[in-house]
């Protein structure tokens, strides 16, 4: 298992390099120019030159790629073109924001999603399922935006439980996580729901039946294990979405986080931070899907055996 | 008697796939259910083990007494402390019986700390001794297995070791070695013959195979479209065979190289529970077919125990 952790954080490696390569170069294929934004109206050549010169922009491409990743491995992510602070130090003041938001969100759609999921498989087709799935359409209908404003108006404005906006403090976290987490939670009781009802039908869970056990902990024991492998993949993938996901709702909450740097950034063709912002999604998608391997592996030995 | 099983009818949602069976089987002996597929002998397994409301099913008339208890009487929740602890259920199929995420040792134990009240520990010996006795080599080692690990006869052998594991009365074999290869087969009913003499278990084994029940089964019940056809001890009835179709099914005993479940014997098919012909079931298959056989026919009591359901059952000597 050890083996195979070590192999599979190895083979991020070259998968790292290639999505380096693609943001790198992304910048340099879409249009707008930033120097444009740094010079005064009027300036004339010698002054974009200058300019150019001072940021490598004027370097053959592969020079500007190996200087950037060289700085990249030792945490130097460069200088914002537009505020000219360092990059790494915009990206550690909102990066805390957005993985503590996107965390927090995974929890809740885990725990709620799993919990509801089990409740609707278990009273498949009654009143009990047929109330929480219709719960989850709609739940997983309502655009985040407009979720959020609802629950701004109903328990900050009018009920007054919670800050409006802002990143301070454990309350002001518990709307936006409600928003992002309420969609994840509906999709996670969807799969767990469907991928329980498909384990029950198998042919081992008969058998479980007739050894005399009972029915609670044929579906907690051994269903639920079963139907928690496609809702683990569910989540690993969704790690990533949570992170760079989250610009309506952080925009909503007024909370700087990943999403909203990213937006911001790329309207003002700010290279740098832009560079910076997809890095950081793109480690947290490769991340999400290593953690996704792992448990997997952890829990089913039929795929530790073919890793072997 | 043990078991006495007594026009045991079911239903699924509309269709009536089980008519009228009654048989009985008793401690220290070897039933044999035989019949083409189709025929219903699956779902007499699940009714016997009270496992029919999982598919949908119920008993909706006759009764399966066990042990001087009417199980087709009880609810589920007074039905559960007599599965697994005091009748067994195999399986047909051992490839996917077993949970796979979980080691074949722990799947055996939980049945003697279930049913016998063992802990961890003692239940785990149990096991192991289970293991040995059923020819496992490695026991200990097998017990930390997942079952994808063991091949087919191994897998089964571990279905029967959790059946024997909380020392059942009754072992509901459903075709135990039809997925597995032939020596294999041979090995697995040799070991099931041993423990029923051995332990006084009762086993009701099913199989279309009828040389398997030949060799090891005391009385045999023939199954055709949800009716019984035939049933009496295996001497007779091999010798003389009193309904046509025990008749077609001894004389086309699977021969190697058949593909198992069909009749090459018997033309036609064992129809669908929503086509099951008026009348004698069997009468559009039947070579002895008259205008009587448009009425069911009765179960006819047999001189030599047992009964026959036929209008004209044969007579003369098989051969
Ligand atoms: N859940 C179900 N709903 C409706 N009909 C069913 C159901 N299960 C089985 N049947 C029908 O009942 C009949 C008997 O099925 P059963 O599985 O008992 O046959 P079998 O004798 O075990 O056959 P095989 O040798 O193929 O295992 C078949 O016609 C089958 O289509
Ligand atoms: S009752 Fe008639 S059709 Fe049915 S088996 Fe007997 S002879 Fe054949
Ligand atoms: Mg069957």
């Amino acid at each position: 298992m050890l083996d195979y952790i070590l192999r599979r954080v190895l083979l991020l490696v070259p998968v790292f390099l290639a999505v380096s390569v693609i943001i790198f170069l992304i910048l340099h294929l879409i249009p707008g120019d930033p120097v444009d934004n740094l010079l005064r109206v009027g300036s004339n050549a010698e002054a974009r030159a200058r300019i150019e010169a001072k940021y490598g922009l004027d370097r053959p491409l592969v020079v500007q790629y190996g200087i950037w990743l060289a700085n990249l491995v030792q945490g130097d992510l460069g200088s914002s073109i537009i505020t000219r602070r360092p990059v790494s130090t915009m990206i550690a003041q909102v990066l805390p924001n957005s993985l503590m938001l996107g965390g927090f969100a995974l929890l809740f759609s885990t725990i709620f999603g799993v919990i509801f999921g089990v409740i609707a498989a278990t009273w498949r087709d009654r009143w009990p399922d047929q109330m929480l799935m219709g719960g989850v359409l709609l739940g997983s209908t309502l655009p985040s935006f407009w979720l959020g404003l609802l629950l701004i108006l109903t328990f900050s404005v009018q009920l007054g439980w919670f800050p409006v906006s802002g990143a301070r403090g454990w309350e002001s976290l518990v709307l936006p996580v409600l928003t992002i987490g309420l969609g994840g939670m509906a999709l996670v009781a969807r799969v767990t729901r469907v991928a329980m009802v498909e384990a029950a039908g198998r042919d081992f869970v008969l058998l479980l039946h007739a050894k005399g056990l009972s029915p609670t902990h044929i579906r907690l024991r051994h269903v639920l294990r079963h139907a928690m492998i496609p809702v683990v993949t569910i989540l690993a993938l969704r790690i990533g979405w949570v992170l760079g996901g989250a610009v309506t709702v952080e925009y909503v909450f007024a909370r700087p986080g990943l999403g909203l740097t990213l937006i911001k950034a790329l309207a003002q063709h700010d290279y740098p931070v832009v560079q910076a912002c997809l890095l950081m999604l793109a480690i947290a998608v490769m991340l999400g899907t290593l953690l996704g391997d792992i448990l997997q592996a952890l829990m089913d030995p039929r795929v530790r055996s073919a890793l072997t | 008697m043990l078991l006495s099983v007594e026009n045991l009818t079911v239903r699924i949602g509309k269709v009536e796939p089980l008519s009228g069976l009654s048989f009985t089987l008793d401690r220290g002996e070897i039933l044999g259910l035989v019949g083409e597929s189709g025929s219903g002998k699956s779902l007499t397994a699940m009714a016997v083990t009270g496992l029919l409301p999982l598919i949908g099913g119920r008993i909706s008339a006759g009764s399966v007494v066990f042990d001087g208890t009417d199980l087709a009487a009880l609810p589920e929740a007074r039905l559960r402390p007599y599965r697994g602890k005091r009748i067994a259920l195999v399986t047909q199929n051992p490839m996917t019986a077993l949970d796979p995420v979980q080691r074949v040792g722990d799947q055996v134990d939980i049945m003697a700390r279930l049913h016998l009240g063992m802990d961890a520990k003692a239940a785990r010996a149990r096991t192991v001794d289970l293991l040995n006795r059923l020819r496992i080599p490695e026991s200990r080692t097998v017990c930390d297995a997942y079952p994808h690990q063991l091949s087919g006869g191994m897998k089964q052998r571990i279905v029967i070791a959790m059946a024997l594991a909380a020392e059942p009365d009754l072992i509901v074999a459903d075709e135990p070695t039809t997925a597995l290869d032939v020596t294999v087969q041979a090995q697995i009913i040799h070991i099931l013959g041993e423990l029923v003499r051995e332990r006084g278990l009762a086993l009701m084994l099913i199989t279309h195979d009828m040389g398997v029940v030949a060799q090891v089964c005391d009385r045999v019940a023939v199954l055709y479209a949800g009716r019984l056809a035939e049933t009496r001890e295996a001497g007779p009835l091999f010798a003389r065979p009193r309904h046509p179709y025990t008749r077609a099914l001894i004389d086309c005993i699977p021969r190697e190289g058949m593909a198992p479940g069909s009749l090459t014997g018997i033309p036609g098919l064992v129809p669908s529970v929503a086509q099951y012909p008026a009348g004698c079931r069997f009468h559009p298959r039947c070579l002895h077919a008259d205008a009587a056989c448009q009425q069911v026919p009765e179960a006819r009591p047999q001189a030599d125990g047992g009964s026959v359901s036929c209008h004209h059952p044969m007579e003369a000597d098989h051969g």
